[in-house]
């Protein structure tokens, strides 16, 4: 299989993500759909490694592994925070920010 | 052979996306990005990156999705209302579209791009202990060439955990509509007498009365002290 198939693949599920970010209202899919646009990075990445040869590029992806778990853990941390305060679970109506 | 692997894990990676964006219940929509995971990981096999494809089915789809499930069901996955009326669905409309003008550009990029490289199958490879996909090359290179962002990324994963926790603790003690218990909370459900041995042998005699013990406790009458 030629390195397009894989970058396509991997442009295809970056765009899925980032109309599920843009449509979906619960921050608990938002961060789901983070996670698929991260993942559609790592496959880019890896695709590119393959294509040079070359180790540095699954690297990169592991790194961005960690960082995806970061803000996993962060994200879950504010959503239980908010479930705790007894604020909607619904990213249209936490708006305090919005000013 | 290459090739059906490709088109099973393709299509299971992308079926799997279009369902954590579809699903309306995010339990679901966890279920759908684990077996997205499961696909990718696939494709990172055929891409010959072993350990990202084990790291990514043990750690992603294994221990970060178990804590997505986790919160799912502490928090209660309430349905999401698919309103198609008003402003909700005109902003549908224009995600959908936004998304499809990303996909035409990056296309647009792929397929004009100058790089020769992609229409091949990649480098030429050998397999063989030293090749660059294994365990022991990703050691070798995060220990020496990347130990600056090794570092740092697990300075980061430190700082994420201490935030996480920070964030999602009691602050000063139980907030208020909170019940405090000084009791096992299957004591406030059951009848008086029953869970007893003296139940256990026939007897229906009662347990004695809270106050009876001289501590101020609630009464024990089946409902929950506020």
């Amino acid at each position: 299989m030629s390195i397009n198939w894989y970058v396509t693949v991997s442009a295809l599920i970056f765009c899925i993500g980032a109309v599920g970010v843009m449509t979906r209202r619960n921050p608990l899919v938002v961060l789901l759909c983070l996670e698929l646009m991260l993942n559609a990075g790592n496959l880019a990445l890896i695709a590119f490694s393959r294509m040079w040869g070359n180790g540095d590029g699954q690297i990169f992806a592991i790194i961005v592994m960690v960082v995806a778990a970061c803000e996993v853990c962060i994200g879950l941390g504010i959503i239980v925070a908010m479930y705790r305060r007894r604020l909607p679970i619904d990213v249209d109506e936490i708006r305090e920010l919005q000013g | 052979m290459a090739e059906l692997f490709f088109f099973i894990a393709a299509i299971g990676a992308i079926a799997g996306a279009t369902g954590v964006v579809i699903l309306r219940n995010p339990l679901y929509s966890v279920l759908a990005l684990v077996s997205h995971l499961l696909s990718l990981a696939l494709l990172f096999l055929l891409l010959r990156a072993e350990f990202i494809a084990a790291a990514q089915v043990i750690v992603y789809a294994g221990a970060v999705m178990v804590l997505y499930v986790f919160v799912v069901s502490y928090v209660g996955g309430a349905d999401e209302v698919m309103s198609l009326t008003g402003g909700g669905r005109t902003q549908r409309l224009l995600a959908v579209a936004f998304g499809a003008a990303i996909f035409v550009e990056l296309a647009i990029a792929i397929l004009g791009t100058g790089l020769k490289a992609l229409d091949g199958d990649g480098a030429p490879f050998t397999p063989g202990p030293a090749t660059f996909g294994t365990p022991a090359e990703i050691g070798r290179l995060l220990l020496t060439d990347f130990l600056l962002p090794f570092e740092i990324a697990s300075y980061l994963l430190l700082i994420a955990a201490v935030g996480a926790v920070t964030l999602a603790r009691r602050r000063g003690g139980l907030e208020g509509g909170e019940a405090v218990l000084d009791r096992p909370a299957i004591d406030y459900a059951r009848p008086s007498y029953t869970g007893t041995m003296a139940e256990g042998v026939g007897g229906r005699r009662a347990l004695p009365r809270p106050e009876e013990q001289g501590a101020a406790r609630p009464q024990r009458s089946g409902e929950v002290p506020t």
